[in-house]
């Protein structure tokens, strides 16, 4: 492998692997919080001991979310340190205030674990609320030198060098809002489908009917309507984020669809592999027009193709089976929460039976593969430039040689950890039973939270 | 010109405040390793006390270093960051490793021991590692050719001046934590552990103030401007030194607050802070105008104006806003009674 491949692979294996517990560490504040309010709601304990299960794995999962988060954002120095220095210098402010947004998580993260029983119980939902709100503020701010590097805004680059820099413009850079909105939107979906997944287990493995069961499918429920919800407005900001890249990055769209020939009433192809020899989509399903429509909300649409470009500035072709991964997942979970709400709701059925079980069990795992293939698209569908057409990410990456020692250091740890954080998640709940903590909250006098500690 | 002093004086005051908390971190994740097979002196619990609810909050100070070095000082960010490369990947492994380990073992209480001393020796070696950043940015490791920067590891780790370095981190670390955790312990009235914490201090002072020596007295070699310039400021270092004298009161005089109790640790607390920043500055202005010396300097790694103005609002703004968060989370954790003298 030549250095700039290693170079890649190991920023991207630190992010794959990152990505997994930041987008659960925003996801699940959300679900957490959601539960400590309908506790509030319906005064049903049930809600409490999920909020305590929940942060309880939540602090677990920060333990590997916080620092494979330090490791990120210091090996973009070290790797990529030419691209630091230009997002140093034009595009510093979101990485200055995604620390303060660390530290209200960090903060209020620890008061609301050990010290929930000195607090006032508003004071604990108000923690708790600035938890999630620091976890989401950090997503949405890493999503916006993302958004930056795919729209750069608030300089002039001139010889080389960038000049009239306007920080504030940099930060407020075109596709912000949409791609940190689809981000945040997409990390609820996870958050809530992770939660599905568990709770479906659960219910095929204890009786129907049992408290247990009963505990687990409160927990379903709550899950399939934040999931299906914010599966659905992820879709909707996904139509606007491909309308985005139409506007600012064609070859991206275009990449991620296939499509080599500029045209108008531009054929959608769902599905299949690109290949570059023949220009065309092997195994797709193509449904004429409707890409001009998606892109531009009209059949009149025209539709940059790739040929337009040379081709040593095309993104890699795959991206397009990884972009249709990401939006079929996306599809099934919207739909698999609205068939469950026919199945009780209109069907009336209160059984669920194995088959549909064992689909919601897989609906976590899909959902984080969904942000995987959406990532990866993301930022494979921007090269060769790590800044869009500014600079090219051989340009920005390290002098360093030899980095391939370093590489598999950093999957060694990788492994160890993956395997420690399940093999502690899974023991600690074997060992805390949902009905250790249902007896427990039944008793009076025993603080529910005091075995966080 | 002002613009690089205010951006490198916030920036050294980011490294002083993490080296202060990594310290007492680190070490009491040490300490919390050391005593864990003497249950009855509370020592262990002592620690795991303190660390629990802080170590999210120091790890973010390491983030906001980072990030101040390349928003500040974007150019030098560049060859720090190719430099750094060895050091700095092998420092995010450790503390990789040490993070998630101090929580899996407050989490799977069977497995406590193992996972404890995986993160006790992972932490303990990441302030010597750390601090190895300090006699690289001296320059004499650094070698250029076709304009590219490039860190010559075996110079680096046979220089007696580096390990001098590496030594002082160390001991710092314990002896910081040390008389911290005697401080918490005594508002924690776990008297043993008090005990303990106390004598640990006693002994690592005297040890930490020889690695300072070492560093002295190994610095020409390596460094001869910044040995040169820092003695520029001798009755400062004099000053630094004399701090150990409270220290001393604070360790060994008899507390005029608690009959019968000897030592007052607050004080030794508060002296070593004064202590350490008083040493800091003096190294840090002799280090000055140089980044990495000598082709980087401050004035030459500085950012667009433009940046650093907007910057250094969100600084004011962001910690404002932040400020009664620290206090209420200072009040939560060091000063309430009801989580300092819990059991267990």
């Amino acid at each position: 492998m030549d250095d700039l491949l290693v170079a890649r692979s190991l920023f991207g294996t630190t992010m794959a692997f990152h990505i997994i517990f930041a987008t659960i560490g925003v996801g699940l504040p959300f679900m957490i919080l959601t539960a400590e309010l309908l506790y509030q709601k319906t005064k049903n304990q049930d809600y409490v001991i999920m909020a305590k299960r929940w942060t309880k794995a939540f602090a677990v999962l920060l333990g590997v979310g916080i620092p494979t988060g330090t490791i990120a954002g210091t090996q973009l120095s070290l790797l990529w340190p030419g691209f630091m220095e230009v997002v140093g210098r034009v595009m510093p402010l979101p990485f200055q205030i995604e620390i303060y947004a660390f530290f209200v998580e960090a903060l209020f993260m620890s008061i609301y674990v050990y010290a929930a029983e000195r607090i006032a119980p508003w004071m604990r939902i108000v923690s708790l609320i600035l938890v999630a709100i620091g976890a989401l503020a950090s997503a949405v701010l890493i999503t916006n030198v993302h958004a930056f590097q795919g729209t750069p805004a608030g300089f002039r680059y001139e010889n080389g060098k960038f000049v009239d820099i306007n920080p504030w413009a940099a930060f407020f850079n075109p596709s912000f809002f949409v791609t940190a909105g689809h981000v945040a939107l997409s990390a609820y979906v996870v958050g809530a489908f992770v939660v599905c997944s568990v709770a479906a287990f659960k219910m095929m493995k204890h009786q129907f009917g049992s408290r247990i069961y009963l505990f687990h499918q409160k927990a379903l429920m709550m899950s399939l309507v934040l999931g299906g919800i914010f599966a659905f407005l992820t879709a909707i900001n996904g139509h606007a984020s491909a309308q985005y890249l139409h506007e600012y990055q064609p070859e991206k769209l275009a990449a991620a669809e296939g499509l080599f020939e500029t045209q108008s009433h531009a054929p959608l192809a769902i599905g299949g592999f690109t290949d570059r020899e023949t220009q065309e989509i092997k195994g797709a399903i193509e449904i004429p027009w409707a890409l001009s429509f998606l892109a531009g909300n009209s059949f009149d649409t025209v539709v940059v193709g790739l040929n337009d470009f040379p081709e040593e500035l095309w993104p890699p072709l795959f991206v397009h089976t990884l972009f249709n991964a990401m939006v079929g997942i996306g599809s099934l979970l919207i739909l698999i929460p609205i068939l469950v709400f026919a199945w009780r709701k209109v069907i009336k059925k209160k059984h669920y039976p194995k088959i549909m079980l064992w689909t919601l069990v897989t609906t976590g795992p899909l959902a984080v593969l969904a942000i995987e293939f959406g990532w990866i698209f993301a930022c494979t569908g921007r090269q060769p430039w790590v800044i869009y057409r500014i600079l090219s990410t051989a340009e920005a990456a390290t002098t360093a040689t030899n980095l391939s020692t370093l590489f598999i250091l950093f999957i060694a740890v990788y492994i160890i950890l993956a395997l420690a954080v399940v093999y502690v998640l899974l023991y600690f709940f074997r060992k805390n039973t949902v009905l250790d903590d249902i007896e427990r909250s039944e008793k009076k006098n025993v603080p529910l939270f005091s075995s966080n500690s | 010109m002002v613009d690089a002093l205010i951006a490198i004086t916030v920036l050294w005051g980011f490294v002083f405040i993490y080296a202060v908390m990594a310290t007492m971190d680190f070490g009491a994740g040490f300490w919390s390793m050391i005593y864990i097979n003497r249950e009855k002196t509370k020592a262990t619990n002592i620690a795991n006390r303190y660390l629990s609810p802080t170590w999210e909050v120091t790890n973010t100070f390491i983030v906001a270093l980072v990030v101040a070095v390349y928003s500040l000082f974007p150019n030098a960010a560049y060859t720090l960051g190719t430099i750094l490369i060895i050091p700095g990947s092998i420092i995010l492994l450790l503390l990789a490793l040490r993070s998630a380990f101090l929580v899996f073992s407050n989490i799977a209480i069977e497995y406590k021991k193992p996972l404890t001393y995986i993160s006790g020796i992972a932490g303990i070696l990441i302030p010597g590692l750390l601090i190895s950043v300090l006699p690289i940015t001296h320059g004499e490791f650094v070698d250029y050719g076709n304009g590219v920067a490039n860190l010559n590891l075996y110079r680096l780790f046979t220089s007696p001046n580096v390990y001098a370095f590496i030594g002082f981190a160390i001991s710092s670390t314990l002896f910081l934590s040390s008389l911290l955790l005697a401080d918490y312990s005594k508002a924690s009235n776990e008297m043993e552990a008090y005990r303990v914490y106390l004598r640990d201090g006693k002994i690592l002072g005297p040890i930490s103030l020889l690695m300072a020596l070492l560093i002295m007295l190994t610095l020409p070699n390596d460094a001869e401007w910044l040995y040169n310039r820092m003695m520029d400021d001798l009755s400062l270092l004099l000053i630094s030194v004399g701090f150990f004298l409270i220290i001393g009161i604070g360790l060994y005089a008899p507390s005029p607050f608690q009959k019968g109790v000897k030592g007052m640790p607050r004080l030794a607390v508060i002296a070593v802070i004064f202590q350490y920043l008083i040493a800091s500055y003096v190294y840090g202005k002799a280090h000055l105008p140089y980044i990495i010396y000598p082709n980087v300097t401050i004035q030459s790694g500085f950012t667009d104006p433009n940046s650093f103005r907007a910057v250094f609002i969100t600084y004011i703004v962001g910690f404002a806003i932040l400020f009664p968060g620290f206090i209420y989370f200072w009040s939560l954790f060091m000063k309430d009674k009801r989580y300092l003298r819990q059991n267990g």
